[in-house]
């Protein structure tokens, strides 16, 4: 069964002028199809204002969609009753590190989401403890998050959703605002938790470098999604990706470039060593 | 430079006060205020001096950095000291010029004198020895009655411990908001109170702002983790009696009878012949 499935989901973000009467609505969302399997690693990439983040809040029952279903390990997120458990299913984690955490030490901020959940004591340290583990921050518990460096305030807002066990996480760009070290924590985190606990992810960025880790990958625009596929399939159609004014990694543009110059290269490479591997070819078949 | 501040004054060290729940440190507070005004009289504060001094000394937090609270009470003290001095009608003690000072406005002024000194001196000694977290717990559950008169206690202290992690946050905003306005020619120290106070707005307007935003992106986090109030919610660290509560509980008892007994025989009173 598909953890996650949305059919034709649309969500009007509705304006309201001074007398509260609805002034314009605008469609931030427009006709989604989304399913996810368990355990996929899900990539969504788009331009700013493409409805990647609404989309996001959807998955998490935030926002729940104007027409269209969504459900979320089965559980339809307009049904009230079971928001919950649907928050309990898939976690989320947020832009801004400072704003998501609640606690003023570490463990207690982990621990917050468990709390919420009412769960006894020991099982709450025991959650506390193999969450901060799981993002390597165990040895940070009895600090303040004040002290923290962004990516590992960001890994102890992964932690905090980790603790409450979910299916499925949806990170709402968590590196938009961490330093390239900080970067590489959060995703090292995200990609062991998918690979090693089997934690359904759904990533959403706009760092190309991050989003060919991704099993799957949709491009979005304008509230649809315009692509999906491998990685592999989505970058190699560079043009279309300009077009979306979205980037591709360097090392594909390069070698984009290079095929545009005549060299005969497969399509869709992704990493230097690839790069290296097919010019290698090259020279060879030459 | 503002990140440095630290938050209330806990001076940690490893005393038996530091260890108990902070409810007990609570209450005993209250009470000790009480006391301070509910007995008077030279038996009574020099019983109430041996105790703070007692408790001071158990706490293990050095006497100057009591004496420091003390310091922002300086003005009201001495303003009270003043108007009792000058302005309690009895039997006049001396006269300068045209003021006369009475036996019982002396009297008066250093009992006034000796309760709000004692006052800070006590709840500074429940602040220094608690973490502001411990005291959120413990008047979350201690206060858990007044629920019944419809008091969001919860609400309360969730608001108070969302505060002690952000103001650090928001200092280090004001410092950078302030240094981006400087960037653009902004003064802050130049001119008068009325300059000054309007050298603000630019700080002031752009902090406001970005608070609202943080308080939304928090509260959507909070929901996302699945925050419903209080109902239902366990703790990580839930507070606890040990034996040394139990104890405290006694002892504060103890510490009442005690008050009530001098306050009655009033020894030293009858010892200096003054009844």
């Amino acid at each position: 069964m598909d953890i996650i499935k949305g059919n034709d989901l649309v969500y009007d973000y509705i304006k309201y002028n001074d007398e509260g009467e609805r002034m314009a609505a605008v469609r931030a969302i427009d006709g989604v199809d989304i399913d996810v399997k368990p355990g996929d690693f899900i990539a969504i990439l788009g331009h700013n204002g493409s409805g990647k983040s609404t989309l996001a809040k959807h998955l998490n029952a935030i926002l729940t969609p104007t027409k269209g279903t969504l459900y979320v390990d089965g559980k339809d997120t307009r049904d009230e009753h079971k928001l919950w458990e649907i928050r309990q299913t898939a976690g989320m984690v947020f832009q801004n590190p400072d704003n998501q955490i609640i606690g003023t030490v570490v463990d207690e901020d982990v621990a917050f989401g468990p709390e919420n959940m009412g769960l006894p004591v020991e099982e709450l340290w025991a959650r506390v403890e193999s969450a901060l583990g799981a993002v390597g921050m165990w040895k940070y518990r009895s600090q303040s998050p004040n002290k923290l460096s962004g990516g590992q305030k960001q890994r102890v807002a992964i932690a905090g959703v980790v603790a409450m066990q979910p299916k499925c996480i949806v990170l709402d760009e968590p590196t938009a605002m961490l330093d390239p070290v900080g970067r590489q924590e959060v995703i090292a985190t995200v990609q062991e938790l998918n690979r090693k606990h089997g934690v359904t992810v759904i990533l959403i960025t706009h760092y190309m470098e991050e989003a060919i880790l991704a099993d799957r990958v949709l491009v979005m625009a304008g509230g649809k999604v315009v692509r999906q596929g491998t990685p592999r399939e989505i970058f190699s159609q560079v043009d279309f990706m300009r077009s979306q004014r979205l980037d591709v990694p360097q090392v594909t543009r390069l070698a984009d470039e290079l095929k545009k110059a005549g060299l005969d290269l497969p399509d869709g490479i992704l990493t230097a060593a690839e790069l290296a591997d097919a010019l290698e070819k090259y020279r060879g078949g030459e | 430079m503002l990140k440095d501040i630290t938050l209330g004054q806990y001076y940690p060290t490893d005393s038996v006060i530091h260890k108990l729940d902070p409810r007990v440190k609570l209450l005993w507070t209250l009470l000790f205020i009480v006391s301070l005004f509910a007995f008077s009289g030279i038996s009574c504060y020099i019983a109430v001096t041996l105790v703070l001094a007692g408790l001071i000394r158990i706490s293990k937090v050095p006497l100057k950095f009591m004496m420091k609270g003390l310091r922002a009470i300086f003005i009201l003290l001495l303003i009270t000291v003043i108007f009792n001095l000058l302005l309690t009608p009895g039997t006049e003690a001396f006269r300068i010029w045209k003021i006369s000072v009475t036996w019982e406005g002396i009297r008066t002024a250093a009992y006034m004198a000796i309760r709000l000194v004692y006052l800070i001196l006590g709840s500074s000694l429940m602040t220094l020895t608690t973490t502001p977290n411990d005291l959120t717990d413990g008047m979350e559950k201690g206060l858990r009655f007044l629920k019944v008169f419809h008091v969001p206690v919860h609400e309360i202290a969730m608001m108070m411990s969302i505060a002690l992690r952000f103001i650090p946050i928001l200092m280090e905003e004001t410092d950078k908001i302030m240094k981006a306005q400087m960037a653009r020619g902004a003064e802050f120290e130049e001119g008068g109170l009325i300059k000054k106070a309007k050298g603000l707005i630019p700080l002031l307007v752009p902090l406001f702002i970005s608070a609202f935003r943080r308080a939304n992106d928090l509260a959507m986090a909070m929901e996302a983790r699945g925050y419903h109030g209080g109902e239902g919610r366990t703790k990580l660290r839930p507070l606890k009696y040990q034996r040394r509560d139990h104890i405290a509980y006694l002892l504060m008892l103890l510490y009442i009878a005690v008050m009530i007994l001098i306050r009655i025989s009033a020894p030293v009173e009858h010892l200096l012949g003054l009844v």
